[in-house]
């Protein structure tokens, strides 16, 4: 077996093509009698697209949450915030990223690495929330 | 089936775009400056108060510092992108749109039950709040000018919470004597001088007036805006998007032109910028229209210029569109002048596939235009300008535009993405 390497273009579309049943080895070039539709990385990534935003993020205090400092977040402002899910929220006029928590009169933002605190935001204080993290993609480098 | 017609118009909308990655800004005085930076373009409710409309920005410097205020040059890329999210929000509900301007959009709300019209539109500016974080208000009524006029209402008056709704008849009746008329949608101030004359003071005035006077007064369009205020329906929704007939480059310069080479520079990067135009838009141009002139408001020397050429083969190649372009600027050119500002237009367009070829030509289209696609395509990824052809003269030239304080372009480069803090 031998690997071809491609060159990769920014401005390709995101979709690979996808074979519908097996493709023997050897055979000649059976693949076209069971090509479906591509794939498109958009569709398992993007749920809304008009409420959808990136991001990028700055710091490790979510590493425990597999966010690492530069992925790239994929952010939906649609989503409703739950307990328990990552989200993107106003904190001392910038937005950070932490799990959301909710407490018995209040909630709790916390963070995924040892080293930080969680920040506790009583019920009736305002808590603005950008919106809730769907995916964070991370470059292999 | 009545017609009912919806107005959602987003609130300070480039304000509004500029807070959406700025949290920190909710709630504190913003301005954002008009092309070049030369004047206060819109502002934030915080600052209405002391900033008119179209201050001078060195005017206001003293404000500005005094009042905190946040100053942000015209971020294009930021405003329209937001613009499209809003409108798919929009046609996510209601299934007829008309974008009016990048901020406001009519909505065909004829296909709705009477009774889930109001809690649609609530739904609507909910909706467009939460996902694309712009708020806004919506005007309802069973015509456009009076969908403007709710709009009106709604935005100026709190106890709307939003949302005007002008289908009834009695309420009308009640709210349009309460709207001034240079309010309604149309009537400018010499309009609205004109009717003052007559006593016609209030957009109830102006429904009420003799349609054939409206007429008289103010051409066919003021009989219109009569009907319409009564509640009958002139002005149908336009779905088409208008075909594209022109393209135009034309911007004020960032400091006053007074020599021939800077000039060329200009029109140079105009018409380089008007053939990738045309190139994305897949049209080529046919007649090229040239302007410049001196600053109308100042005392400098008025002078004010244009001339069109005509190509005896439509094409988008950058290289000819300059070159063109140039010439025509050499014509108009005249020493001793402080020129503010130029254009390039390009006014018939043609598609490019039906290219119609001259008989002698002796260019090698096909490898010129691999070429501008090459640098449409660096220029695309890069950032504009990082390929330019040598005439259009160096990236921070004197005449280029200023935009100091632009914002990053947050939804439309992957290096200038907002940044979460995880520390």
């Amino acid at each position: 077996m031998s690997l071809e390497l491609v060159d990769w273009a920014a401005d390709w579309p995101m979709v690979l093509p996808y074979f519908d049943g097996t493709v023997p080895a050897g055979f000649p070039s059976p693949a076209e009698d069971y090509l479906g539709t591509p794939l498109d990385l958009h569709d398992f990534l993007i749920e809304n697209k008009a409420a959808t935003f990136l991001m990028r993020v700055d710091g490790d205090s979510m590493k425990d949450a597999g966010i690492l400092d530069g992925d790239l977040l994929v952010v939906d402002r649609a989503a409703h915030p739950e307990n328990g899910c990552v989200v993107i929220v106003a904190l001392i006029g910038e937005y950070t990223v932490k799990r959301l928590r909710c407490g018995r009169d209040c909630v709790w933002l916390e963070p995924a690495n040892p080293l930080y605190k969680a920040v506790r935001v009583s019920l009736g204080e305002d808590l603005h929330v950008f919106g809730v993290v769907k995916h964070a993609i991370h470059t292999l480098r | 089936m009545d017609e009912v017609f919806g107005l959602i118009d987003c609130n300070n909308f480039y304000v509004s775009c500029e807070r959406v990655f700025r949290p920190d800004l909710e709630g504190n005085p913003v301005i954002v400056l008009s092309n070049n930076d030369g004047n206060a373009s819109r502002r934030s409710n915080e600052i209405k108060p002391w900033i008119a409309m179209g201050d001078p920005a060195f005017k206001i410097r003293d404000i500005i510092k005094r009042e905190n205020v946040t100053v942000f040059s015209s971020n294009y890329a930021l405003y329209g992108s937001l613009s499209a999210k809003v409108s798919s929000v929009l046609l996510s509900m209601v299934p007829t749109i008309e974008n009016y301007s990048i901020d406001e959009s009519f909505l065909n709300l004829g296909e709705f039950r009477e009774r889930e019209v109001e809690p649609l539109a609530r739904e609507l500016r909910e909706r467009v709040q939460r996902w694309v974080g712009i708020p806004t208000c919506v005007g309802i009524a069973p015509t456009k000018t009076l969908a403007k006029v709710a709009n009106f209402l709604a935005k100026k008056r709190p106890q709307y919470r939003g949302v005007c709704d002008l289908r009834s008849s009695q309420v009308r009746a009640d709210l349009l004597s309460t709207v001034p008329v240079a309010e309604v949608w149309g009537i400018g101030a010499a309009s609205a001088a004109k009717l003052a004359k007559i006593g016609v003071q209030t957009a109830a005035d102006l429904a009420a007036l003799d349609p054939d006077n409206a007429r008289a007064l103010m051409t066919v369009t003021g009989g219109r805006t009569v009907y319409e205020l009564r509640g009958i329906s002139c002005l149908p929704l336009e779905l088409m998007e208008p075909t594209r007939k022109g393209i135009a480059v034309t911007r004020s310069f960032g400091a006053p032109v007074t020599s021939w080479p800077q000039m060329r520079e200009a029109i140079a990067s105009y018409a380089t910028r008007a053939a990738e135009k045309m190139r994305r838009y897949k049209v080529a141009a046919e007649n090229i229209f040239v302007f410049m002139h001196t600053n109308t408001f100042n005392n400098d020397p008025f002078y004010s210029n244009g001339a069109s050429a005509r190509l005896t083969e439509t094409t988008n190649d950058t290289g000819e569109v300059v070159a063109l372009a140039v010439r025509l600027g050499e014509r108009l050119w005249r020493d001793g002048f402080r020129y503010s500002k130029c254009g390039v237009m390009i006014t018939e367009l043609m598609p490019e596939t039906i290219r119609q070829p001259a008989l002698w030509c002796e260019l090698d289209r096909e490898k010129r235009e691999r070429a501008w696609r090459a640098m449409d395509k660096l220029n695309a990824t890069l950032g504009r300008d990082t390929v330019r052809i040598l005439g259009a003269g160096p990236k921070n030239a004197a005449w280029r535009l200023r935009a100091e304080h632009r914002s990053p372009r947050w939804t439309t480069r992957w290096d200038e993405l907002p940044r979460v803090r995880a520390n």
